[in-house]
Parts: structure tokens; C-alpha cells; sequence
């Protein structure tokens, strides 16, 4: 059986049979790989920690006829910042999840793995507001659907641009105006973000643009992908847990008032239904803009 | 293919987990070629677990009545609620005889890629038995990849501010393991979790 080499970001893990799973991982040269990993649900199995998702890998696989199996792996980078923190974890997820549904196994995938590498290296290092809305355009304009940002998509003029709608591909002026309404500021920071100012766009602090672009760019690619990002969705609602009232998240509403923990004998709990207790101290960075 | 009551067996066997069309046909015949008795041993066993077992209402262990042995059992100590996802979860930790807690069943992990969020698991349970029992410890036991931690984290998120303690399984590496074997993060966890050696 041949063998071959590749780099691979780790997107997904199914379970197999009793102890192992399929690994789907994101590589340059092979595109998307699914591949077997043998006896990795063991305790003593070498490969257990290295194939978790959201792992950075140098690998060895066998080639197989539908699914390889994989030989031997090195870790090149775990990502531990965004494994600690469910708000980077949900941003980190979301990601793993596009690129998986937008990957074509066995197609050579460089300048998507690179973009996905160097959004999760930002991550690691900060929780920037427009990170994942950038990374999401500029997937889109990779893969040739990318939004029109100079002018009108319906009638072409270079009046300013206060709508958006993914059927049409992109930004439409006030006459034409029809799908979600976009603020000016959004256009501006999406223009940056997609003719060479990424950097200086991760800089920026949370801000209605940020947010907007995140959301527009969500809806474009759920639109083109034809799926909804569970993801992005769910993950949303376990990450924000602690600031948008988590009694609502997980329906404590309905637990009958007795039975609720007594806020008074734990004064620090916050627990009145509907109001969002005070963040664990240490319990991750602020919350993306909403 | 074959006589319809054999073909039904091996069909239905076949929609086990890990049991193929050629382990189906197997134990078909094995079936067929047994005596009465421990045929019918099987199928009474089968019946028995569904019609008998249920979910423990306290902790959603498996029971064969409203409470699992575990939970109707006074030498537990109702204070510390060790919380994981799976009944067999609950077996592999009694197998240490290192607990003596109570047990919670979340059902699963969270995994927003697979669609399973908090509602999908037992976490209001959870905190109903936190007003109710008194309970001044929770171990967050769920799997230490990443559907578990992040289950962890967030319910970690969810208890503190309750004010009871919360503590997180320790992960590091396997005895008999070899330190040359263990991967980076495993390694690096153990280090993080080293304690000091008291003489």
C-alpha cells in the first residue's frame, strides 16, 4: 500500500467500531483526507492527543481506497489558548466547520490551508472581533464568491452601497436596495479587509461594524454553501452562556421556583432567571460584540 | 437467502453496532444450532433489559427502579456529584473504587458541529440537584478531548457563580505508559498537574 506525507489542520473525528475514528483532516497537498486512526479511542493509544480537532499535524498516511488510515503523526501546533476559551473555541469550530464543507478530497488545497492556519495562529494569540467575518470573506473570494464591493450590484452606480444580498453577489445602493441593511461602516471594514488591510482590521476593537461584517459574512456563506453553519449557531448560543442569560439558554424558567438553587444563600450567584451572572474570574476574554 | 425466521435473525443482527452481514449469519447459526434453553435464555435477557431498565430519576443512570443502586445507596456521600457523559462512564470510574460521591448523566457532550447543545443534555437536572441535595462538590468528568472540555468549560461557567466547588478530572498519562510515546499535550497536562512528592 502506498504511503504519502502531508501537513493537515485536524477539522472533525467520527467515531469507528469499539476504538477507533475517522479523521477528517484539511491538507495542502491532498485536500480534504478522511482517514482511518486505529485503536485511537484506547487510553495507552499514541495518537489520541494529537488527532483531536483543531490540531495542527505533520503526518504519514496509508493510502487506502476510500478512507486511508493514518500512520504516524507529529504535532506541529495544539492551539491550547483556543481550547481554553469557548469563545475562541466557537470561532475555531466554525471555521474547521467551512472549510470542511467547502474542501474537495484529493484537490490540492494551499492557499485555503494557509488562510486557515494563519486565522487559527490569530486566534490563538487574540480574540479579534472581525477575525472570524475576515476569514469568512476571504474564503468566499477565494473560492470565487466573493462579494462585489465598488459599485452597485444592480445598477452599477457608485453611489453609496446600504444593503446586502448573497443572491445577488454583493452590495446594492440605495434604489436598489433589498435583502439585510448594512451600515457604511461595515462596507468600509469589509473593503479593508478584502484589498489587502486585514491587519489593521483584526485590530480594531468590537464595534457594530465588526459584528455586522461577521453576520453578513455568515448569511454569504451559509447561502453559497446551501447549509446551515451548526457551528456557528450552536456554538454561539454554549459560548455566550454566561453573558446573555443562561437560564433561557438551558430553559430554567420552567424548573418550579422551589427547586432553583436559593440565590440568598449563595449571594454570588446571580441566579434570578433571565439575568446573566457575573463571568467566572479567569473565565475567558470579553464577549464579541453583539 | 435463507428460510425466512433465520433471514429475520440475521438481519436484525446485522443492525447491531460492529456486527457485519458475515458476524450476522454467524451468530444466526450459532443461535439456531443451540439448545432451546439458551436460545431462549438470549431472548428472555433482551426483553428483560427493556421492559425492565430505565433511566435513575436522580441521576439518569441506568435503574431498575425510580433510583439507581447508586443513588438508593446511604453510604454514598450526596455532596460530591461526579458528572459525566455516559452510564458507562459511571462503570469505568466505580472500577477505580476511588469515589464514593453520586453520579449525574449529562447524555452526551456538547458538540455544535453535530447539532447537540445544552438542551440536548441533562444540565438543568443538574442544577436542580445542586438547590436541592446540598451538594458542595462537582467533578467535571466528561472525556478529556475537545466536545468533553469544552462541556466542562461550560458548565464550569454555569456552577461557579452557584458557589460550589468545581474541579476537573486530572489528564496526564497512563500507567505502564512511556514518556517517549506521549504526545504534547498529554505530556504538557501532566506537567501542569505535577503535585509534589511527599517523602
Amino acid at each position: 500500500m502506498a504511503t504519502y506525507h502531508d501537513e493537515g489542520v485536524v477539522l472533525r473525528t467520527i467515531r469507528l467500531g469499539e476504538t477507533d475514528r475517522i479523521v477528517t483532516f484539511a491538507t495542502p497537498e491532498h485536500g480534504k483526507v478522511r482517514a482511518v486512526a486505529k485503536g485511537i479511542r484506547k487510553t495507552k493509544s499514541r495518537l489520541s492527543g494529537r488527532l483531536e480537532p483543531l490540531t495542527h499535524v505533520n503526518m504519514m498516511c496509508w493510502r487506502g481506497r476510500e478512507l486511508d488510515v493514518v500512520s504516524q503523526v507529529e504535532v506541529v501546533e495544539h492551539f491550547k489558548a483556543i481550547r481554553g476559551d469557548l469563545e475562541r473555541l466557537h470561532v475555531a469550530m466554525t471555521m474547521l466547520e467551512v472549510v470542511d464543507q467547502v474542501a474537495l478530497e484529493r484537490h490540492a488545497m494551499k492557499a485555503m490551508f494557509q488562510m486557515l492556519v494563519g486565522a487559527l495562529r490569530t486566534l490563538e494569540d487574540r480574540l479579534s472581533p472581525a477575525l472570524l467575518g475576515s476569514f469568512l470573506w476571504k474564503l468566499l473570494v477565494l473560492e470565487g464568491v466573493g462579494p462585489s464591493l465598488d459599485q452597485c450590484v444592480g445598477c452599477g452606480s457608485d453611489s453609496e452601497l446600504v444593503a446586502f444580498d448573497p443572491g445577488e453577489g454583493g452590495f446594492l445602493c440605495r434604489t436598489c436596495r433589498r435583502g439585510q441593511s448594512v451600515g457604511t461602516e461595515t462596507v468600509i471594514l469589509i473593503r479593508q479587509v478584502l484589498s489587502g488591510g486585514l491587519r489593521a482590521a483584526l485590530d480594531q476593537p468590537p464595534s457594530r461594524a465588526t459584528a455586522e461584517s461577521e453576520r453578513l459574512a455568515m448569511l454569504a456563506a451559509e447561502y453559497h454553501l446551501d447549509r446551515r453553519l451548526r457551528s456557528a449557531h450552536r456554538g454561539a448560543e454554549i459560548s455566550t452562556v454566561a453573558w446573555q442569560g443562561w437560564s433561557t439558554t438551558i430553559g430554567l424558567d420552567a424548573v418550579p421556583a422551589d427547586q432553583v438553587p436559593d440565590a440568598e444563600a449563595a449571594p454570588s450567584a446571580g441566579l434570578t432567571p433571565g439575568v446573566g451572572p457575573v463571568p467566572a474570574a479567569g473565565g475567558g476574554s470579553p464577549p464579541l460584540a453583539s | 437467502m435463507f428460510a425466512g425466521p433465520i433471514q429475520e435473525l440475521v438481519d436484525e443482527l446485522g443492525r447491531l453496532p460492529g456486527v457485519g452481514p458475515r458476524s450476522a449469519q454467524r451468530i444466526a447459526f450459532y443461535v439456531l444450532e443451540a439448545d432451546r434453553d439458551s436460545a431462549l435464555r438470549l431472548a428472555q435477557a433482551i426483553v428483560e433489559v427493556k421492559d425492565r431498565i430505565r433511566l435513575c430519576e436522580r441521576c439518569f443512570n441506568v435503574a431498575e427502579t425510580e433510583l439507581c443502586t447508586i443513588c438508593s445507596d446511604p453510604r454514598r456521600d450526596r455532596t460530591i456529584i461526579c458528572v459525566v457523559e455516559d452510564p458507562r462512564d459511571i462503570v469505568a470510574v466505580e472500577r477505580t473504587r476511588e469515589f464514593h460521591g453520586t453520579y449525574h448523566v449529562l447524555g452526551g457532550a456538547l458538540s455544535p458541529i453535530d447539532g447537540v447543545g445544552p438542551e440536548q443534555l441533562r444540565v438543568r437536572p443538574l442544577l436542580v440537584r445542586l438547590g436541592v441535595e446540598g451538594v458542595a462538590e462537582v467533578i467535571l468528568c466528561t472525556n478529556p478531548n475537545l466536545e468533553g472540555e469544552a462541556t466542562a468549560m461550560y458548565l464550569a461557567r454555569l456552577l461557579l457563580p452557584i458557589g460550589v466547588k468545581v474541579t476537573r478530572i486530572a489528564s496526564g498519562l497512563p500507567v505502564g505508559g512511556d514518556l517517549e510515546y506521549a504526545d504534547e499535550l498529554t505530556l504538557g497536562r501532566a506537567l501542569e498537574g505535577r503535585r509534589e512528592v511527599n517523602g
